[in-house]
């Protein structure tokens, strides 16, 4: 139980098991590691209940039935997976969110997500997943973060972040 | 709806592993992500080097097995990098990408629930767009799903032994460093 309870593991030890986590979900799903398209799916199931007509219009959000899937289910398990690493460890926050953060993380979520579906996945999907399989689209999804990244936290390093 | 339960359980046991380790890998931590964009922590770099090395050695051995396929995405040479750029904007500003916003957000961490809001009103916004999009930027430059070995005939096994001596290396020289 006490490597359960460490409030952190080596980042190779971490990094190492997602590697092999990715084996399991390759091989026991047929599915590589994503999350961002799951926020798609909670859209369409959520406008599937308020206007079907407009889900069976829209073929980004019909193809995506059932919306329930295996990479929903993978998000669920996702926060409960890291409640429990953080509840054995003592180590769960809850701190207050002033307002500017609030508007920032909303906006960095809107930017963040508009970016990955239009590269066609994330930092899961194409940084890990991606990049795994030496593709292409991973590696240059990978550059064009750390590109952009590295230059918004040098303009923001001095103000409230 | 739904999809058939064990492929459910599966996906939540999957899911659950996922969360775990990246809770205990630190990653879940806004302070950890933004101190990797400003070179001051390497964490991240640390757990996705290791994971893309260990997880593609292996995911490549069973695919020479027959035990999997491979899920190649397209190189779409305008929206991937167009794409990725305007998630690297929005990961320093939330602090956390889409999995560690959710490992975040079921720690506890409130300012994550505010970026998932964000992204699901963004999830909302694109798919308004994603059929002009699929004809346009995704469609301009679009390579196929092309992998490094098919694109410049070096082998699988050179690119993973290349890259897991440059990643030891490199790492070497940052726990070296961190000790002085």
């Amino acid at each position: 139980m006490s490597i359960l309870a460490r409030p952190s593991w080596s980042p190779y030890a971490a990094g190492a098991g997602i590697g092999i986590l990715s084996w399991f979900a390759f091989w026991s799903a047929d599915h590589p590691l994503g999350v961002s398209s799951v926020m798609v799916r909670v859209v369409a199931a959520i406008e599937q209940a308020a206007a079907p007509a407009h889900v069976a219009a829209t073929p980004y959000l019909s193809k995506l039935a059932p919306f329930f899937d295996w990479e929903f289910a993978l998000v669920i398990g996702l926060a409960a997976g890291a409640w429990l690493s953080a509840r054995l460890s003592h180590s769960a926050e809850d701190s207050p969110v002033s307002s500017t953060r609030r508007w920032q993380a909303i906006l960095g979520g809107f930017l963040l997500l508009f970016g990955a579906r239009l590269a066609g996945g994330c930092t899961s999907g194409h940084g890990i997943s991606g990049s795994l399989q030496l593709a292409l689209s991973g590696w240059i999804f990978f550059a064009c973060i750390f590109a952009s990244g590295m230059l918004t936290a040098q303009v923001l390093k001095n103000r409230e972040l | 709806m739904f999809e058939t339960l064990p492929r459910i359980l599966l996906g939540l046991l999957t899911g659950f592993l996922f969360g775990f380790l990246l809770q205990k890998g630190r990653v879940s931590d806004r302070r950890v992500i933004v101190g990797q964009f400003l070179l001051r922590d390497f964490t991240v770099m640390k757990v996705m080097l290791t994971a893309i090395i260990v997880g593609g050695a292996g995911v490549y051995a069973m695919h020479a097995a027959g035990l999997t396929k491979l899920f190649v995405k397209p190189a779409q040479l305008v929206a991937v990098p167009v794409g990725g750029l305007i998630f690297g904007v929005g990961m320093v500003l939330l602090g956390y990408c889409p999995g560690t916003a959710v490992a975040a957000a079921g720690e506890g961490k409130r300012d994550a629930w505010f970026g998932l809001a964000g992204m699901i009103a963004a999830a909302a916004v694109y798919a308004e767009f994603a059929g002009l999009f699929a004809s346009t930027v995704q469609k301009w430059s679009n390579l196929g799903p092309v992998t490094l070995p098919e694109l410049t005939g070096v082998p699988v096994w050179a690119w993973f032994a290349a890259l897991a001596i440059a990643a030891a290396l490199f790492f070497r020289w940052l726990e070296s460093r961190a000790r002085l």
